[in-house]
Parts: C-alpha cells; sequence; structure tokens
C-alpha cells in the first residue's frame, strides 16, 4: 500500500533519504532553484540585482548569441559584463536539470580580459546545489584585427557535480548527468582548461573556432573538444531613431560544439556532440536577452539542451565610483 | 597534492601575463601606422542626415562613457572635435581606427559593430566640427 506524505519536500532533501513506496510532493524544479538561491544569497542579492545596477545601466549591444563558442572579441577595459547562464536538459533515464552560472566578465586591459564564475545547478527530485567556481584568462596577442585573430585562453576550475555544459570535452556524455547529485557533489574536479580561440569577422559574419584542451589536476590524462559558432546581425546598418524590435538589435547564428577524446583515444568515438540556431537580442536599456535549443547529434548526448541568458555591461564600472567619491 | 599544480597555473598565468605586456606598450603616432590604401578609403554614408543621427546613437551607446556625451574627451581620453580629429584624419582614418583600436592605449577595436555602423558614428564624429 503506498503511503504517501502531502508535505513539499524541501530543495535540500537528500536524495536517498526517502523511504521506498513513499511518494512525496515536491517543488517544481524552478521553484525549487530560486527558492534555494533566494534562502543562501538573502536580500543582498535582490537589493544588488533590482535596485543597485539597474542604476548603472547602460545602453550597449552588439553581443555574439554564442553560448559556448568564445569569439576573439575582448571586454572593453574597465567594462564589467554580468551575464546570467542557464542550461535545461533531460538526459535519457535521469531526471531534468537547470544549470546556472553569474558571470562576472571585466576588462583589464585591451588585450586581456578575466573572468570569475559562480557554478549551481538544480536537478529535480535530488537537490539543489552551489557546484564550484572557475576563473579564466584571454589574452589577445595580436594588436590589430586581422584575417584570423587568435586568443589564448586559461582557466583554473573547481567544481563538483557540475551541469553548466559550458564545453564538452573528452568523452562527457549524458552518462555524467545520471549519477545523482549526492554522488557527484562528492567528486571534486580542479581542472585546468586551455583553449586556442580563432576569429574572424567578415562582412558583418562573425566565424569563430575554439580547440579546448582540458586537464585534471589529480591525474587524469588531457581531454578535448571543440567548438564552432557562425552569426550575424539581421541588420548590419543602425536606423536614425530608436527601436525596440528592428533587425540590428537582433544577432542570429548556428553554434556546434563536442568532445573530441582524450590522450589515450583522440577521436569521436564515444563522444557528445550538439549542433543548433542561437538568437539574441538587446533591449534599449542595454540588457541582452539570448536563447538557443541545441540538439544531441548521437546517442551519447542529451537529446536537447535549452539554453538562455541574461546580461548587463556596465560601461567603465569603476569610474561610477570615481565621481561619486568627488 | 594538488596545491601545486595550482601554483604553476598561477605562476604560468603571470609570465605570460608579463610577457605579452610588451603589446600594450603605447603607440601615440597611430596614425602614421595606416596604411594608405585605408587612408584613402570614402565613406559610403558621408552626407547622409540619417547616417548623422543613427551614428549619434552608436556613439551614445559605445562611445559617449569615454569621450563624453558631447565629444568633448575626458579625463584620460581624447576630445573628438580636436583640429586634429575633424581636419588631419581623414574618414578612412578613423575607420582604420575603429576596426583595430588602439590597444595599448585603451582603444579597443570596434569590428564588431561592422562596416556600415562603424562608417555612420564617422558621420557622426565628423559632423561634430
Amino acid at each position: 500500500m503506498e503511503r504517501r506524505m502531502n508535505r513539499p519536500v524541501g530543495c535540500l532533501a537528500p536524495e536517498f533519504g526517502i523511504q521506498p513506496g513513499v511518494s512525496v510532493d515536491r517543488p517544481g524544479i524552478l521553484t525549487c532553484f530560486v527558492r534555494t538561491v533566494l534562502a543562501r544569497t538573502g536580500y543582498a542579492a535582490l537589493l544588488l540585482v533590482g535596485v543597485v545596477l539597474p542604476s548603472y545601466l547602460e545602453s550597449r549591444g552588439q553581443e555574439y548569441p554564442y553560448f559556448v563558442t568564445y569569439s576573439q572579441e575582448m571586454e572593453e577595459p574597465g567594462n564589467l559584463d554580468i551575464e546570467m547562464f542557464n542550461v535545461v536538459g533531460n538526459p535519457q533515464g535521469g531526471n531534468s536539470f537547470i544549470g546556472s552560472d553569474i558571470e562576472f566578465e571585466y576588462g583589464l586591459k585591451g588585450w586581456w580580459t578575466t573572468e570569475f564564475y559562480l557554478d549551481g545547478q538544480a536537478t529535480q527530485n535530488q537537490s539543489t546545489i552551489f557546484t564550484g567556481f572557475r576563473w579564466e584568462n584571454r589574452f589577445r596577442p595580436l594588436p590589430r584585427e586581422h584575417w584570423i585573430n587568435p586568443v589564448f585562453y586559461a582557466e583554473f576550475e573547481d567544481t563538483s557535480a557540475d551541469k553548466t555544459i559550458r564545453e564538452v570535452v573528452g568523452h562527457d556524455g549524458r552518462y555524467d548527468f545520471l549519477v545523482p547529485n549526492g554522488l557527484a557533489h562528492m567528486d571534486k574536479e580542479r581542472e585546468l582548461e586551455l583553449k586556442l580561440i580563432l576569429g574572424s569577422n567578415l562582412r558583418g559574419w562573425n566565424i569563430s573556432e575554439n580547440f579546448i584542451a582540458e586537464k585534471n589536476l589529480a591525474g587524469d590524462p588531457w581531454e578535448f573538444g571543440y567548438a564552432f559558432g557562425v552569426s550575424r546581425p539581421l541588420q548590419l546598418a543602425a536606423r536614425a531613431h530608436e527601436c525596440v524590435f528592428c533587425p540590428e538589435k537582433f544577432q542570429a547564428g548556428i553554434e556546434m560544439y563536442g568532445g573530441l577524446g582524450d590522450t589515450d583515444g583522440f577521436g569521436l568515438h564515444l563522444t557528445s556532440q550538439y549542433l543548433g540556431p542561437t538568437v539574441n537580442w538587446t533591449t534599449p536599456n542595454g540588457m541582452t536577452v539570448a536563447l538557443s535549443p541545441q540538439f544531441g547529434l548521437n546517442g551519447y548526448s542529451i537529446p536537447v539542451l535549452y539554453r538562455f541568458s541574461v546580461s548587463y555591461e556596465f560601461q567603465q564600472f569603476f569610474s561610477h565610483f570615481h565621481r561619486s567619491g568627488q | 597534492m594538488t596545491s601545486r599544480p595550482a601554483l604553476f597555473f598561477i605562476a604560468a598565468l603571470l609570465i605570460i601575463s608579463s610577457s605579452l605586456a610588451g603589446f600594450a606598450t603605447s603607440n601615440g603616432a597611430w596614425l602614421t601606422n595606416v596604411p594608405q590604401r585605408e587612408r584613402e578609403r570614402a565613406n559610403p554614408y558621408r552626407d547622409q542626415p540619417d547616417a548623422v543621427a543613427a551614428g549619434r546613437r552608436i556613439y551614445l551607446d559605445h562611445c559617449a562613457h569615454c569621450h563624453g556625451n558631447d565629444a568633448d574627451g575626458t579625463k584620460k581620453r581624447p576630445s573628438l572635435k580636436s583640429a586634429r580629429v575633424q581636419q588631419e584624419v581623414t574618414d578612412g582614418d578613423l575607420h582604420w581606427l575603429l576596426v583595430n583600436g588602439n590597444r595599448g592605449q585603451g582603444m579597443p577595436s570596434w569590428v564588431k559593430l561592422g562596416d556600415p555602423q562603424i562608417w555612420q558614428v564617422i558621420c557622426y564624429v565628423k559632423s561634430l566640427h
């Protein structure tokens, strides 16, 4: 006989603590995620996002609509970009999840951009957890524009149970997402990631290619991956008058990425691959919203990933403080 | 034992940063780097009132924070109403600067705007004389 508990179970309930045969009412995944984030960050985050940041908002745009692929563009010196990335997936045989990260990207120099990420995820019927942080730096060695512009990328990450899928390397696949959070969270991954980013701008098109090498510092072999993106604004010339939905406010493109095996077996065998259209829209107040459904190309991939992001850029961020001090 | 690779990574990062700092040397004479062919490029939007209006919008979005809302310059960034910008520098020169930037001096590349918007903002800047 099925026993049923009618009270909702908290988001942080351990996934192994429920008796067999007991059915429980659990909150939806988004509700669960939002509730936990609010509980953990408190009203300070609300104040920051809702009151302080909009007062600094500056109109801006022209971000490329990529989620995984890096372009050759660097952050303008002194600008701070804050972006919230999200990915929703439902791996076959597993639970739906939403992986999120918040990114702080700052232009230190015209040739040097640094970024810091905080990652988290919520898995249906499991838990909502903070999964770690990442710190990355990008260096552009050539000061001028060329047909192909290289950028060197180095990242250190300390994560566990990460589901943000900001890159796919080695033999990453849908089976990684079947491990319960309780177990996956115990497996700390401290990794060094290197990328060679190549980007070109040609007649309004941006073409970007990334070659990825990642190594778990615990001693695993180097893993490899790639990402490729191509995009273009729907209209290149700007209109004379302000508009909300005019074509130059939209950028559309295609993104493809996947693993390339590791040093023990380089190639596409047992790797996951994704391809999908992507689009972004810059609102008149400078916020950029991006959406992309990305489809797994083989049985090793999650069938569909739904990605969305919101970003603000604060131009000359620290100059605000200088001015207020005068 | 993970602390040693982490320290190695940080040290490598600092070395790379230092070596790349050479690229950030100042280049106040950017005009001398502009190829003749680029200097002579004609602005396809020249004398179009709509291009000036569109260029003003682009300028306010991307340039005003450094160069000022009225392009008079700020503490560290130059005025765009100077005689050099308005008379000495050609549209082609400005196009080359906006495409390539002058990263050592803090001027980023705006190639991501695309040629039409770059020409439009040049129309606006040149209309300020």
